[in-house]
């Protein structure tokens, strides 16, 4: 923590002991891999740490008789952690499986496989009964606010039913508490009894997110919260909703499809593409060190501020074809169809999600800046591969490889690496 | 790096307070528009005034026979009324039209025949209400739960549904009224025509949710896919209210419309059972058997036959123009 950056958020929660510093010093062998630059996003108690999630819808056939003929794999193998009082940005394509990775942790689905850890309880197959208290620890904000509020109803029974349902206050009570939280989310108390199409689109997200509050949710799931408002509206939802974070404390898994909406808001990112994750990293990391391909070109899409100023533009990586279907992913690396840089050995081996900085995960064989991708996989030596990807028969089985949800002390150095000795495993 | 984000740079800094730039938009709701769209539309406006006076006879011509103002049931069978010579036919200008008797006598019996009449609408009115209460409610019901679960439920509702319909109902009902009606008496139900009624409206009912079933089905299909019903399920709203509380809400307008339509279908088919004798039997009046009776007048008291038919095609008539306009109104896409 030697060089406080500029950038302390106000959103982050309060310091965890110890967590945000643990690692900078201990670690890297080499001192080449930039080790500094991560120390603020706090690391406490992860509020929920999501493991190993795996999300296949059935396909089945028509006709009378409708066999399953293949899966959608929305979600495949998806680790991650949200710190408590913190907010982890899930930003992909459309299709990509946000929404799916959102209704999994809220419980709307049930997944396949993998474990849904909030605080430190598997939330992944409890029962509808047993989900009831859960329900009013994890809350949603959906993407749609034209959908999300039921037309029948008025903004009072709405924001109210959560208190009806769970008998948290007496009758009498439930008005004054509606109106307390329409005055929260900045909307009139008097109008409670209106109806929802009396209301402007960012209007009724702040219905939906007084709703969601209702309940005194630890946790909010936010669904591409601001994608379906004007530019202008954007910035006041998301402003009120780092408001409430830092009032409530309450810690946010916020989904968006690209990353200039969750920069304002998210200490920490993880990107997503077709059902997995390529790539997690703190902010600044993420943002101004994308080692991915699928990151670097997502963010060559975003305006940059600080590169517009100086005169300079980021050279816009285009990215050809489109997104395979999830039902018959590529092999080896899904994003080999896409990925400038693909190799014989992405489409063999698919690559792990390794960590390659103190707060830095990718799932890349040349993982590396732009410009600057090593010409050999960093990965072969770990995963006992040859450079074609070709297993060696010798080489253990490593199918642990990246698959826990948080970071861990020691890293994978990728920059020491690119001399051409083989990746070493620091300790 | 710093929070010079695009997004930042939009930002005015907002307080928790309450923001005087939103106002609530100003505009009318769906219903409204609907109404403004079935009130511009001249020939269902002028079935609902048809309807609504039907409906405001039968409701009133209870207390007309309480207060003495109609009597459906005094003979009239003197000499002086009626042509006893030639079959008891009414004496007197197109069966007997006079003042206090404005659209005559009965043949046969000399009974008021405007009296009977709107007397009878108020039973042929209940009647096919019933029913279609019955039909509708079994309808939305099996409709929503259908609908909503979906799997082997939907499954078994939809086998039901088909089974239902397939039914030789007509045959069923002339075979078996007897019998059902003396189960219906055994049941505590009096005997005679409040049996008879009854047997009416469950027959009609029972076997007419099917298409009722089909159409909320539908809808509902459409309706559990769009988020409040996700954010229903977040809060952990139990079944029963999801079911009549978020969803069938939305459905009051197909339900309005089918409500409509159903009831014109139950008023012809209480006229039918009429003429099949499983309706209600004079002296308590329906339009149903009035027609019926009338019907061996045809050539000897034309008048008599046709009063009866003109006010059962008016209402059915009048009915289905209403249905029609509110299914234009409620759904301008226009949805047949
Ligand atoms: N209930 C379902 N049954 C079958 N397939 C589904 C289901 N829900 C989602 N999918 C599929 O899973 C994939 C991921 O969908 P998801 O909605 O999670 O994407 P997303 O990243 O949220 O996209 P968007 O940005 O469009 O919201 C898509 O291919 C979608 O078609
Ligand atoms: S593993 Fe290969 S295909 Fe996948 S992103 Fe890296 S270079 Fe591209
Ligand atoms: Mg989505």
């Amino acid at each position: 923590m030697d060089e406080p950056t500029l950038t302390t958020t106000p959103a982050d929660g309060p310091p965890a002991n110890g967590g945000a510093t643990s690692s900078s010093g201990s670690t890297s062998t080499s001192g080449s891999a930039a080790p500094h630059r991560t120390a603020t996003v706090p690391h406490g108690e992860p509020i929920l740490e999501v493991d190993e999630l795996q999300m296949y819808f059935p396909v089945k056939s028509s006709g009378i008789i409708r066999r399953t003929v293949g899966h959608v794999q929305a979600v495949d193998g998806v680790s991650f952690q949200v710190p408590a009082g913190g907010a982890l940005g899930l930003v992909g394509e459309s299709g990509c499986g946000k929404s799916t990775t959102g209704r999994l942790i809220t419980r709307l689905l049930t997944p396949t496989a993998g474990a849904i850890r909030f605080e430190g309880q598997d939330i992944a197959r409890l029962s509808p009964r047993e989900l009831k208290p859960v329900r009013r620890e994890i809350q949603m904000i959906f993407q749609d606010p034209y959908t999300s509020l039921n037309p029948r109803h008025t903004v009072g029974s709405i924001v109210g039913a959560p208190l009806e349902i769970h008998k948290v206050v007496p009758r009498n009570k439930v008005l004054p508490r509606v109106q307390e939280l329409l005055e929260i989310v900045g909307l009139n108390p008097e109008h409670y009894n209106r109806y929802p199409n009396e209301f402007s689109g960012g209007q009724r997200q702040r219905i939906g997110i007084a709703r969601a509050l209702t309940l005194q949710p630890k946790l909010l799931v936010a669904d591409e919260p601001v994608s379906a408002l004007d530019v202008s509206i954007q910035a006041q939802v998301i402003n009120l909703l780092q408001d409430l974070q830092r009032e409530f404390d309450i810690s946010f898994l916020f989904i968006a499809h690209d990353l200039a909406v969750v920069r304002h808001f998210c200490p920490e990112v993880a990107v997503m593409y077709l059902g997995k994750l390529v790539e997690i990293a703190d902010r600044d990391t993420l943002y101004n060190h994308p080692h991915h391909p699928y990151t670097q070109a997502l963010l060559s899409a975003v305006p940059d501020v600080k590169q517009a100023a100086i005169g300079g533009r980021r050279d816009r990586i285009r990215l050809e074809g489109d997104v395979p279907s999830p039902i018959n992913p590529p092999s080896g690396c899904r994003f080999r169809t896409r990925c400038p840089l693909a190799q014989e050995i992405c489409a063999k081996v698919e690559p792990p999600l390794l960590q390659i900085g103190p707060h830095h995960k990718v799932a890349c064989h040349f993982a590396g800046e732009v410009g600057q991708h090593p010409t050999t996989p960093i990965s072969a030596s770990v995963l006992g591969v040859d450079e074609q990807g070709n297993q060696k028969p010798e080489a253990a089985s490593t199918s642990e490889l990246g698959s826990q949800p948080g970071f861990s002390d020691t890293w994978v150095d990728v920059h020491g690496h690119r001399g051409g000795s083989g990746a070493t495993r620091s300790s | 790096m710093t929070i010079s984000s695009d997004l930042a740079s939009h930002t005015a800094d907002t307080s928790l307070g309450t923001d005087p730039a939103l106002e609530p938009v100003a505009g009318r709701s769906p219903t409204q528009l609907a109404m403004a769209r079935f009130r511009k539309d001249k020939l269902s406006m002028a079935a609902f005034v048809v309807v609504a006076v039907y409906l405001l006879l039968g409701i009133l011509a209870p207390f007309g026979v309480k207060f003495g103002i109609l009597d459906p049931f005094s003979f009239h069978s003197s000499a002086k009324y009626l042509d006893i010579e030639s079959g008891s036919i009414p004496k007197g200008f197109m069966g007997g039209i006079s003042w206090s008797h404005p659209l005559g006598l009965e043949p046969g019996t000399g009974r008021d025949v405007a009296s009977r009449l709107v007397y009878g609408v108020t039973f042929s009115l209940t009647i096919a209400l019933s029913a279609t209460i019955v039909a509708v409610s079994i309808g939305t019901v099996l409709g929503i739960v259908s609908g909503f679960v979906g799997g082997y439920v939907d499954a078994a509702i939809g086998r039901l549904t088909d089974l239902t319909l397939s039914f030789p109902q007509t045959l069923m009902l002339l075979a078996l009224s007897g019998l059902a009606v003396a189960m219906i008496v055994q049941a505590g139900v009096p005997a005679g025509n409040v049996a008879q009624a009854l047997f009416v409206i469950l027959v009609l009912g029972l076997f007419g949710w099917p298409p009722i079933a089909r159409i909320v089905r539908g809808q509902v299909l459409s309706i559990r896919e769009r988020e409040f019903i996700e954010a229903a399920k977040l809060m952990g709203a139990p079944r029963r209210r999801m079911y009549f509380k978020e969803v069938l809400p939305n459905l009051w307008a197909p339900l309005l419309v089918y409500f409509t339509l159903t009831m014109p279908a139950y008023i012809s088919a209480e006229a039918a059972l009429a003429y099949l004798q499983v309706s209600v039997k004079p002296p308590t009046p329906t339009l149903g058997n009035i027609l019926t009776d009338s019907i061996s007048y045809s050539s000897a008291d034309f008048f008599f036959f046709f009063t009866p038919a003109f006010l059962i095609a008016v209402i059915v008539v009048s009915f289905n123009l209403v249905g029609d306009g509110l299914r234009d109104a409620l759904d301008p896409r226009g949805a047949r």
